[in-house]
């Protein structure tokens, strides 16, 4: 019998010294058969008890040799447990300030967080602490466990009185989906099954919420973003790109946009070792082959041509400092995005935030466990998603360089425009800005692409009167005047992100080839293929753009906020 | 519409296999550990997987201590052949030569020479700047921390206090030259999922872990396999027990669990009734206090 799969969920929990973090955390390992006999044996084994009961469920959670010796956690540890629905995995986080960091890290991959509050104390700067990096972190559900309710016995009062004061503040906080729970960890009430000394709870035992509150929240499937990890070329008949997908869905026949090139092809199959997938979705770790052999590596990303990410060297980000040399403006590190690994230059330092009051404080530094509002410049384009609505591409890792610890971590909240800066374009020595080909592409919706069209010249006006309409940016040129020059003009218009009709009387084909050598994006129509009929040779014209990809059959447009 | 969730297992393998591929484009020469029991097993189906269709690109390494089962080393050979990789196989043959062994110089001695030096001299004779293993972070306490990518300074070895922060998906691939990383795909997965997904998948396994008669001594409370000539104490009486391997290591320091299951699906159901933990077999955990995490401070996987 194949045991029925299970959902898998992951939480966080963040909780100081006597908050009863660790025994809520074992009594749920005790209580779902997570615990052998020989391993309740060696505990009970270890003489400590600092807990009232039979036996200190806090010390199975314990792990290195320093926290046994001083009863605390130090680092982000990481449990398992599962019941007939789901599989859980638990980052156990300390959660003193100073362990800033290690609450950032367990909070980075969990669905859920839970919060604890001891009941006697109600709200202190702690929790809010801990409410504050989870909705940081985006984590979409917070489940706050007010504990130690045996203490105050099990008021109800008490409960809605913490619960009032916890929303009060959570209100300015971005937490989707918040739940209150009355328990006492060392006795078990509401942990595992509801508690008869809590009659006034109409809400669900803790276990019992996490095997049902939903996963869907936060996962994106909108936006395609396919990070290249890795190609797969076993020989030269094969070449594939391996990658998890980040967001969104990928089928065979979808059109897909290589960035940064901007090239567009369609997804020809999704090889794999069990047979071919019709269908990939995050978080599956797949490979991808395409229909025209583009030059794509490591780093790039594919992506719906419609739902393009922003592209662009700068951003805005919180960043959580994790190392002990701060960050200040002017620093360089490496920022590791997705599989893309860039220099990048902090420029400014918008605030810091006194994670206990939230308050926003000037700064001019970020240190250990701090954290702020910087700007970020890459040296090269990065393909990115505001955290709140992609976790996948909204999030990086800060780099020293010097010393290659993982220094910070940073969560995009809002893209800023490219400036500054400029290099070289080899093709037709034309300087390139700082815009790139795909943000023109998300201006415009379309390629810019040079036809070259050996006809008469009212079909180049005719075919151009039929593209405007469609919504592209598109410019006429005629040999009238300088046939020598037209793959130069039509190479500028392409750089401006501007298709280019170049109507030739003449069948010269070394102008023909001269252009198509030097430009990306190049369709020659052939004379011979041409109706008599003006309109036929113009649709013909038009459904040959939207197979090579380089015409959308639907322009969407982009107000260019935001990009 | 058809609910886009992945089950437990295949968003393990997901992850599994990220890892496994974020290794390979990031590092210049990965090298797989492979131990011939059920976890390597495990890595090595994804890694079949991560490359699919090239083959696996990076050679399995087997640390020889030379007191395996032979059934294992049969096992391996076919396994590796069956599946197109590249073997290296590596003992410390001067430690062996000269008789070490766990009797005479006690477990702990024993690993360090065959198995962490052995595993030490073969990472840096073959140059790999990053070496996967199959541990995962439920087997042991002190794993419970480790992280994915575990750095390990040119000594090979392990600073629990300095670990780098692993956040989401995105691993710091960043090295010195001579230093290394120790990669746990599985770090997630549990000894039930690592059942689940063999039979899942059907993955092919070393026999002794299925039940059937075979001879045994009983030593501190451990059913010892009978193997190399074991030497027997005093009053050891050879016995046929219907038993299994729940996990495997070198003979003398794994013992056997009585067991009636013959197949997978049995096994899983025996899992579920196990109120003992996996590695209360193994011997080396329990030399001392803490002492897994020890040996991991000097370089063990």
């Amino acid at each position: 019998m194949i045991e029925e799969p299970k959902e898998l969920l992951r939480f966080s929990t963040a909780g100081s010294v006597d908050d009863g973090k660790s025994t809520l955390i074992g009594r749920l390992l005790l209580e779902t058969g997570s615990v052998y006999e020989d391993q309740l044996a060696a505990v009970a084994k270890s003489g400590i008890n600092r807990s009232t009961g039979p036996i200190d469920l806090s010390l199975l959670t314990d792990g290195l040799r320093a926290e046994r010796e001083q009863g605390i956690t130090i680092d982000v540890a990481y449990r398992y447990f599962q019941t007939p629905r789901r599989k859980f995995i638990i980052a156990d986080t300390p959660g003193h300030e100073q362990y800033t960091r290690n609450m950032a890290t367990g909070a980075s991959t969990a669905d859920l967080a839970i919060v604890l509050i001891d009941a006697r104390k109600g709200v202190l700067p702690q929790s809010k602490r801990h409410a504050f990096i989870a909705s940081l972190l985006g984590i979409p559900h917070v489940a706050v466990a007010i504990n130690k309710m045996d203490l105050v016995d099990f008021s109800e009062t008490v409960f809605h009185s913490i619960e009032a004061d916890f929303r009060a503040f959570a209100a300015d906080l971005q937490i989707p989906l918040l739940q209150f729970f009355p328990v006492s960890a060392l006795d078990g009430d509401n942990i595992v099954s509801k508690s008869a000394r809590t009659p006034w709870y109409k809400g669900p035992a803790m276990l019992e919420y996490l095997e049902t509150v939903p996963l869907d929240a936060g996962r994106n499937f909108k936006d395609l973003r396919f990070p290249v990890q890795y190609v797969v070329r076993p020989n030269l008949d094969f070449r594939g790109f391996a990658g998890q997908l980040a967001s969104g869905i990928l089928r065979p026949g979808d059109t897909v946009m290589a960035l940064p090139s901007g090239r567009t092809t369609k997804v020809k199959s999704l090889p794999s070792f069990d047979g071919p997938l019709t269908e990939a979705f995050p978080p599956m770790a797949v490979t991808v082959e395409l229909e025209d052999e583009i030059d794509i590596s490591r780093g790039d990303m594919l992506v719906d041509p419609l739902r393009m990410p922003h592209v662009s060297r700068r951003l805005e980000a919180h960043i959580v400092w994790m190392q002990e040399a701060p960050l200040e403006a002017g620093n360089a590190y490496l920022l590791k995005h997705t599989t893309q690994t860039v220099t990048a230059h902090i420029t400014e330092i918008r605030h810091r935030i006194d994670i206990n009051t939230m308050a926003k404080q000037p700064a001019t530094g970020l240190g250990l466990n701090e954290i702020g509002l910087v700007q970020i410049e890459a040296k090269r384009p990065l393909f990115y998603d505001i955290y709140r609505e992609n976790r996948n591409t909204g999030c990086f890792i800060l780099i020293d360089p010097e010393t290659n610890a993982t220094a910070g971590a940073g969560m995009i909240t809002e893209a800023a425009w490219a400036g500054g800066g400029r290099r070289k374009q080899t093709s037709l020595q034309l300087e390139e800005g700082v815009l790139t080909p795909a943000e023109r592409y998300k201006r415009n919706g379309h390629y810019p692409v040079t036809i070259w069209l050996t006809a008469r010249k009212e079909l180049a006006y005719l075919l151009e009167r039929r593209l405007f309409d469609r919504g592209c940016q598109v410019h006429v040129l005629a040999d009238d005047h300088e046939t020598n020059l037209l793959p130069e003009f039509a190479s500028v218009l392409n750089h401006a992100g501007v298709m280019a009709i170049c109507s030739i009387a003449s069948d010269d084909n070394s102008e023909r080839d001269r252009a198509a050598a030097a430009i990306d994006r190049f369709v020659a129509i052939d004379p011979a293929e041409l109706s008599t009929n003006d309109d036929h040779a113009v649709n013909m014209i038009l459904s040959r753009l939207e197979q090579t990809g380089f015409l959308p059959s639907e322009i969407s447009f982009d107000s260019g906020e935001g990009i | 519409m058809q609910p886009r969730t992945l089950s437990h297992l295949r968003a393990l393998e997901a992850e599994s296999i990220h890892i496994i591929r974020e290794v390979m484009a990031e590092f210049s020469k990965p090298v797989m550990l492979y131990s011939i029991g059920k976890d390597s097993s495990v890595m090595v189906r994804l890694a079949q997987k991560a490359f699919y269709p090239a083959r696996i690109p990076f050679p399995l390494l087997h640390v020889d201590t030379t007191y395996k089962f032979q059934e294992m080393i049969s096992f391996r050979d076919d396994f590796v052949k069956s599946i197109g990789a590249d073997l290296i196989v590596r003992t410390n043959t001067e430690a062996i030569e000269a008789g070490a062994n766990p009797f005479d110089l006690g477990t702990q001695r024993c690993c360090a020479l065959l198995k962490t030096k052995a595993l030490l001299d073969a990472l840096a004779e073959g140059g790999y700047d990053a070496a996967f293993g199959g541990a995962r972070r439920d087997e042991e306490k002190s794993r419970a921390k480790e992280r994915i990518y575990s750095f390990r300074d040119k000594f090979g070895q392990w600073d629990p206090k300095n670990q780098r922060p692993e956040l989401w998906n995105v691993y710091n691939s960043r090295v010195e030259k001579g230093e290394t990383i120790r990669v746990f795909p599985l770090s997630n997965w549990t000894e039930t999922d690592v059942w689940n997904y063999i039979q899942l998948e059907n993955i092919p396994i070393v026999p002794l872990y299925y039940a059937k008669e075979r001879q045994m001594v009983l030593r501190h409370g451990q059913l010892i396999p009978l193997e190399h000539n074991m030497r027997l104490t005093d009053g050891e009486q050879p016995q046929m027990v219907m038993s299994r391997m729940r996990s495997l290591g070198c003979t003398y320091c794994t013992g056997a669990i009585k067991s009636e299951a013959t197949n997978l699906t049995q096994i899983v159901t025996e899992l579920t009734e196990f109120r003992r933990s996996e590695r209360e077999n193994r011997i080396i955990d329990h030399d001392t206090e803490g002492s897994m995490e020890m040996k991991k401070r000097e370089g063990y996987f």
